[in-house]
C-alpha cells in the first residue's frame, strides 16, 4: 500500500526542480543575497593581502549559512502556502521519505550558488579557492546545513513568527559545521599539510551522519499534529 | 477540579514529602558548600580570594548540564509516550539551564576581570558557552511562538533534543579548536592556558561536594519546583477555559 | 443493510485543542455509496471532523477506520484510501494543472502508464482539458477547486471528503460540481461533504449529519425534507 521511498523522494525532487526552473524564486534570492555578502564584507573589513587569508573561509561559510537559511525558508514556504504540506500528508509515503526529498532539493540548490560562489570570490580575493579538496568541504558542509536546516525550517514555518525564527534556530545548531568546514577551508587555503585539515573534514562528515540520523528519526514529530 | 487530566491532578497536589525534604537538604548543602569555599579551603597562593569563585564557576556549569540534560531526556520520552509531564520537565530544565548557565557566564567573567584583565574574550570556550545560552534562549523564543499546544511540545521536544549538542560542543570544544586560553583544572590542561591553579587537597575538599550538589539537587530541586508551579499555570488555564465553553 | 461493510466508522470521537473541547464523542458509520452532507455552523468542528477522518491530525479520545483499516496503525492503508479537498486547494502554484496531478499520482505509486491515462481522462471530466498545461497560479477560484476535486480522486479512493467545496464558487461553478459528483466522480464512493449554507446542500445528498457544539444532534436521511426546519431544531 505504501508508495516505494525513493520513487517519493525523487518526486519530489523533480517537483522542486521543476518549479524552481520556472520561476527561479530560490537560487536568485540565494545568489543576491551572497553576492551582496561577499561585497559588503570586503567592504567592511577592508581586507589587505594578509587579512583576506585570514579571513576569507569565514566570509565564506558565514555567507553561505545565511543564504542558506533564506532558501530552506522559501521552499519550505512554498509546501505550506497553499496547504500543500497537508497533501504531501495525505499521501501513503513515509514521513522520512518526505525528509530526504526536500532535503536533497534544498542541497542541490545551495550547492549550486555555493559552487558559484568559488570562483567569484577566487576572483575578487585572489585567493585558490577553486581547490578540489575546498570544492568537497563546501559540499558537505552545505549537506550539513540542509539536514539540520530542512527539520527546522518544517517548524518554523508552522509557527507565528515563521520565516524570523529560522536563523535563530537553526545558527547555533548547526555551529559544529560551521566550526568544521571552516577550519577545514582555512587549513586547505593556507596550504597547510593534509593532516592538519583532513581531522576536521573528517569530523565534518561524522557530525553529517549525526545529525542526518537525528534528523530522520525525528522528522515525523514535527510534520504530525 | 473534576474535570482536569490525570498529570495536571497529580502535578498539582500538595507538595510531596520527597521534595520538602529535597528542598530543605539542598538549601543546607548550598549553605554549606559555600562556606567550604569561603572560610574552610585557603585563598589560593598566586590568584588570592578570587580565585574562590571558582567554586560557584564550574559547578554551575555541571548544574546547566544537568538541567539540559533533563531537557534532552524529557524531550525523547514525550515523543514516545506524549506524557505532558516531561515536556513540562524539558521547559523546566531549560529554563533553570539558561539561570545556570548565566550564572557560569558572570561568575566567569567576574573572576577573568583581574585573571586575564579582560571582561570578556573571543576564546573558543567562552564563545561556545555563550552560544549554548543563546541556543535555549532561541528555545525559549520559539516555544512562544507556537500556538496549537500539541504542536508546540512535539517540536519544542524536538528542538530540545538537538539543543543538547551546544552543551556536548561547549563541553568537548577544546579537542576541536585547541587553542584555547579557558584553563582545564581536572586533568591536563592546554597549552596556553592563563590561569590555572593546582588541584590541592584544599579545592578538592572545597570543590567536590559543591560539584555533587550543583550536579544532582540543586537542578533537580529547582526543576521540580517549576515543573508544579507549570502544572498549576495549565491547570487554571484549563479550568478557565471549560468554564468559558460550559 | 447492516452487513454491508461500512467504509467510514467514527467511534467516540473526540478533540480537544489545549483542554478546549471542539468535538465530544462523535460516533456514526457511512456506507459505500452513501453520499452524506456535513451540516452545521462556523466553528460547530465540521472541519476538525473531517481532519481526523482524513487522518491529519490525531483525535484526543476514540477511533477512525476506514474501510475496516484503523489510525495510526494502518496509516498507509487509510491514507491510500482517502481523497480530501479541503479548504485551501492544495496544489502548486508554480506547476501547471497536469504537473499537479502527475506529482500526486506518483506519491501515490501509480504506474505511469496508467497515471498518464488517468490524468487526461480526469482533467477532461473536471473540464480542464484545454487548461492542462498552464500554470495553476493561472486559475480561477472554480477552476482550482475542479482541479482540487481531480487530485483528490486521483488515486481512486473509496472515501471522498470535500470540506466546504462551495466556498468562493459562483453559481455555475457550485451547478458544475454538484453535476461531477452525482456523475462519475461520486459514484461507488462514500462520500462526507460538509457546508454551512443550506440551500445548498446536493440533491444528491441522500443523509444529513448535523454538527452543533461538538456533538451530532441530527443523523437520519434527508427524503425530501425541509432542512431548514431540520436544521433550526438540531441546532438548538
Amino acid at each position: 500500500m505504501k508508495t516505494p521511498f525513493f520513487t517519493c523522494v525523487s518526486a519530489i525532487i523533480s517537483k522542486d526542480l521543476r518549479a524552481e526552473i520556472r520561476a527561479r524564486e530560490l537560487i536568485s534570492v540565494m545568489a543576491l543575497f551572497a553576492l551582496l555578502s561577499i561585497l559588503v564584507f570586503s567592504f567592511a573589513l577592508e581586507l589587505d593581502r594578509e587579512a583576506r587569508e585570514e579571513a576569507v573561509s569565514g566570509v565564506l561559510w558565514v555567507t553561505l549559512i545565511f543564504a542558506s537559511t533564506l532558501g530552506f525558508n522559501r521552499s519550505m514556504a512554498q509546501e505550506r502556502d497553499h496547504g500543500n504540506l497537508d497533501a504531501l500528508l495525505l499521501a501513503p509515503v513515509s514521513r522520512a521519505a518526505i525528509f530526504v526529498g526536500k532535503l536533497l532539493g534544498n542541497f542541490i540548490f545551495t550547492l549550486i550558488v555555493g559552487l558559484a560562489m568559488l570562483p567569484l570570490m577566487t576572483a575578487l580575493y585572489g585567493l585558490a579557492l577553486l581547490d578540489g579538496w575546498i570544492i568537497v568541504t563546501t559540499a558537505l558542509g552545505i549537506f550539513g546545513f540542509a539536514t539540520i536546516g530542512t527539520l527546522l525550517a518544517t517548524m518554523t514555518v508552522q509557527t507565528r513568527a515563521r520565516e524570523a525564527l529560522l536563523p535563530i534556530a537553526l545558527l547555533p545548531i548547526a555551529l559544529p559545521f560551521l566550526l568544521t568546514a571552516v577550519r577545514a577551508t582555512k587549513g586547505i587555503l593556507s596550504g597547510a599539510p593534509a593532516a592538519e585539515w583532513q581531522g576536521p573534514l573528517g569530523m565534518l562528515a561524522a557530525i553529517i551522519v549525526i545529525y542526518l540520523a537525528l534528523c530522520l528519526l525525528l522528522y515525523e514529530y514535527v510534520l504530525e499534529e | 477540579m473534576k474535570s482536569l487530566p490525570m498529570d495536571l491532578r497529580k502535578d498539582t497536589s500538595p507538595m510531596p514529602r520527597l521534595l520538602r525534604v529535597l528542598t530543605v537538604i539542598t538549601v543546607l548543602g548550598f549553605a554549606g558548600t559555600l562556606a567550604l569555599g569561603l572560610k574552610v579551603a585557603g585563598a589560593d597562593i598566586q590568584q588570592g580570594e578570587i580565585q574562590r569563585i571558582f567554586y560557584i564557576h564550574m559547578p554551575s556549569f555541571f548544574g546547566a548540564f544537568t538541567a539540559f540534560g533533563l531537557t534532552l531526556i524529557g524531550g525523547i520520552i514525550y515523543l514516545a509516550r506524549k506524557n505532558e509531564t516531561w515536556d513540562r520537565i524539558a521547559l523546566a530544565g531549560v529554563e533553570v539551564g539558561l539561570a545556570f548557565s548565566l550564572i557560569n557566564l558572570l561568575t566567569g567573567s567576574i573572576w577573568a576581570r583581574p585573571i586575564w584583565n579582560t571582561w570578556w574574550t573571543w576564546d573558543p570556550r567562552l564563545t561556545s558557552a555563550a552560544i549554548m545560552c543563546l541556543t535555549y534562549a532561541a528555545y525559549l523564543m520559539l516555544r512562544a511562538g507556537i500556538d496549537d499546544p500539541g504542536k508546540r511540545r512535539a517540536f519544542m521536544s524536538v528542538y530540545g533534543i538537538l539543543a543538547f549538542v551546544t552543551v556536548l560542543i561547549t563541553l568537548f570544544i577544546i579537542r576541536i579548536v585547541p587553542e584555547t586560553i579557558h584553563p582545564v583544572i581536572v586533568g591536563a590542561s592546554p597549552q596556553n592556558a592563563q590561569g590555572g591553579f593546582e588541584a590541592t587537597s584544599g579545592v578538592v575538599i572545597a570543590l567536590a561536594p559543591s560539584l555533587l550538589l550543583w550536579l544532582t539537587l540543586m537542578p533537580i530541586t529547582i526543576i521540580w519546583h517549576r515543573v508544579r508551579l507549570e502544572a498549576r499555570i495549565e491547570a487554571m488555564n484549563q479550568l478557565k477555559l471549560q468554564a468559558l465553553s460550559e | 443493510m447492516s452487513e454491508e461493510r461500512a467504509r467510514i466508522e467514527a467511534e467516540n470521537l473526540s478533540k480537544a485543542y489545549g483542554g478546549m473541547p471542539v468535538l465530544r464523542g462523535i460516533s456514526f458509520r457511512v456506507r459505500q455509496g452513501e453520499f452524506v452532507a456535513l451540516l452545521g455552523a462556523n466553528g460547530s468542528g465540521k472541519s476538525t471532523l473531517l481532519r481526523l477522518l482524513s487522518g491529519l491530525s490525531k483525535p484526543t479520545a476514540g477511533a477512525v477506520r476506514i474501510g475496516g483499516w484503523e489510525m495510526p496503525g494502518e496509516a498507509m492503508a487509510v491514507r491510500a484510501q482517502i481523497g480530501l479537498v479541503a479548504h485551501q486547494p492544495l496544489l502548486y502554484e508554480n506547476l501547471t494543472a497536469r504537473e499537479n496531478l502527475d506529482f500526486f499520482g506518483k506519491l501515490y505509486g501509480i504506474e505511469r502508464e496508467e497515471r498518464e491515462g488517468r490524468i487526461k481522462c480526469l482533467l477532461r471530466t473536471v473540464g480542464l482539458g484545454k487548461r492542462a498545461d498552464s500554470l495553476v497560479r493561472t486559475f480561477s477560484r472554480g477552476m482550482k477547486q475542479r482541479l482540487s476535486i481531480a487530485r483528490a480522486s486521483l488515486h481512486q479512493p473509496d472515501v471522498l471528503l470535500l470540506d466546504e467545496p462551495y466556498s468562493g464558487l459562483d453559481q455555475a461553478s457550485i451547478e458544475r460540481l454538484d453535476e461531477m459528483l452525482s456523475a462519475g466522480l461520486g459514484a461507488g464512493r462514500a462520500i462526507i461533504m460538509s457546508t454551512h449554507q443550506l440551500e445548498r446542500v446536493p440533491q444528491t445528498a441522500g443523509r444529513a449529519l448535523v454538527l452543533s457544539r461538538g456533538r451530532i444532534t441530527f443523523d437520519d436521511a434527508i427524503d425530501n425534507r425541509d432542512m431548514s426546519e431540520i436544521y433550526r431544531s438540531a441546532s438548538a
